[in-house]
């Protein structure tokens, strides 16, 4: 299955985070892929996916932030 | 969060002590509306003079933001729309007199009156999360050129240099609210701690009330509470606090039902915007064109609310002032409306040119 992306860059908070929530309570995968640009968005949705249970992996990429989240086992 | 939380609420408690107006150490809405006066925007006598603080902010969010490589010029979020909520925001605010900041310093100095304040902003930030969770979004922003994120810093330079030279076509109140400041390098070293501060832990008023309904997140409105706790203990070991009550307290009026609706504008429209008048100043030292605009819309409302009769005073709120207020709050939840259509059609446009 091809991985599921939530494609926030350029959002202002906290549209990334309402993004990534609403794509999360409808993921059928283990895995979610939250493209984000801002450091504050980083944080934002690093924490609202960490309060919920979720793994957060963060990787810089060109111009922002990957963030992999996988759901709790 | 508690530390910056702390040091506003401290910071604020001392710029009383040194001059700046009760209840009123920090209130960007009310410095925003003195900036407006000092610089001919509006000829209200008693409310002129370029408030250090506020460029404070800016050039704090603004150096340190750089200094962590988060300085990202960003703009292009329905930048117009974002410039006429700030207005309205500022309208709602001074209305209430004082932004969500302000608001909680008057509780912490014993004015009841902010409890009102409190309970429209609390109303207005509830409705504003019913506009989220429909999908409401002003759209997203794109990276512009570097200068765009430079030009409200060097704004706020030239407002520091206004304040220093005193040239004639600057006016400075001889008396009221705008007569009472701390004295410059307190006032100015006080902003740049709190632009900084501010910056780093992403403080908003607005944010805190938001996070706790949308999404259960006690985090910001941490913030929140650490201000109103550290200015109440200042306020009562220098002597500001009280007396408490609801009548008679300074640069405030007690005409309950207009305290809220004032606040749940400004709730409204911080939400919509993102963030309270604070954030959306640090934000525009930090880059944010959006921001910028917002600010420089607030800056506009602060005029407006003057030259039209419709900020309060301690008096009470004139005829005009309770028109505005309703009328913001209809024009905004119209805007909040009308941008939840939009994005079913952007989303239903992005997802055919994802899928050809």
């Amino acid at each position: 299955m091809a991985p599921e992306i939530v494609d926030a860059r350029g959002r202002w908070c906290p549209e990334p985070v309402l993004l990534t929530r609403r794509a999360l309570d409808s993921l059928t995968g283990d895995q979610l892929t939250v493209l984000v640009d801002a450091v504050a968005a980083r944080e934002n949705v690093s924490r609202m996916a960490r309060n919920a249970g979720w793994s957060v992996m963060v990787e810089e990429i060109d111009g922002g932030y990957c963030l992999t989240l996988t759901r709790p086992s | 969060m508690v530390l910056t939380g702390a040091v506003i609420g401290t910071l604020a408690a001392w710029l009383v002590h040194f001059g700046n107006p009760k209840n009123m150490g920090i209130c960007v809405a009310c410095f925003i509306r003195d900036i407006a006066g000092a610089i001919g925007l509006h000829q209200a006598s008693v409310v002129q003079y370029i408030r250090p603080e506020i460029p404070g902010f800016i050039l704090g969010a603004f150096i340190i933001a750089l200094t962590n490589r988060e300085f990202r010029p960003f703009g292009g979020s329905s930048p117009l729309t974002r410039f006429f909520l700030g207005t309205l925001v500022m309208v709602g605010a001074l209305v209430f007199l004082g932004c969500p900041l302000r608001m909680i310093l008057r509780l912490a100095g014993g004015d009841f009156n902010a409890l009102l304040g409190i309970a429209g902003f609390t109303s207005g930030i509830a409705g504003g999360t019913y506009f989220l969770r429909q999908g409401f979004t002003l759209g997203r922003s794109y990276r512009q050129p570097t200068v765009n994120g430079y030009l409200l810093p060097l704004a706020a330079v030239g407002l520091i240099t206004f304040l220093i030279l005193q040239p004639s076509f600057i006016a400075f109140s001889e008396k009221g609210p705008g007569a009472a400041h701390a004295p410059l390098l307190i006032a100015l070293s006080a902003g740049l701690l709190v632009g900084i501060l501010a910056q780093r832990s992403r403080i908003c008023l607005a944010g805190g009330l938001r996070d706790l309904i949308l999404i259960r997140d006690p985090h910001l409105v941490i913030g929140f509470l650490s201000i109103f706790a550290f200015a109440l203990v200042f306020n009562l070991a220098l002597g500001n606090f009280g007396p408490a009550g609801f009548a008679g307290q300074p640069i405030a009026h007690n005409d309950g039902l207009w305290n809220f609706l004032g606040m749940a504008l400004a709730g409204l429209g911080s939400v919509l915007l993102g963030g309270c008048p604070l954030r959306q100043t640090i934000l525009a030292g930090e880059g944010n064109t959006d921001s910028a605009v917002t600010f420089l819309g607030m800056l506009t409302g602060a005029a407006l609310a003057h030259n039209f009769g419709l900020a309060a005073s301690p008096a009470g709120v004139p005829a005009s002032g309770k028109i505005a207020v309703v009328v913001g709050l209809v024009v905004t939840i119209g805007i909040a409306f009308a941008s939840i259509s939009r994005v079913a059609t952007t989303a239903k446009k992005g997802a055919m040119s994802v899928g050809a």
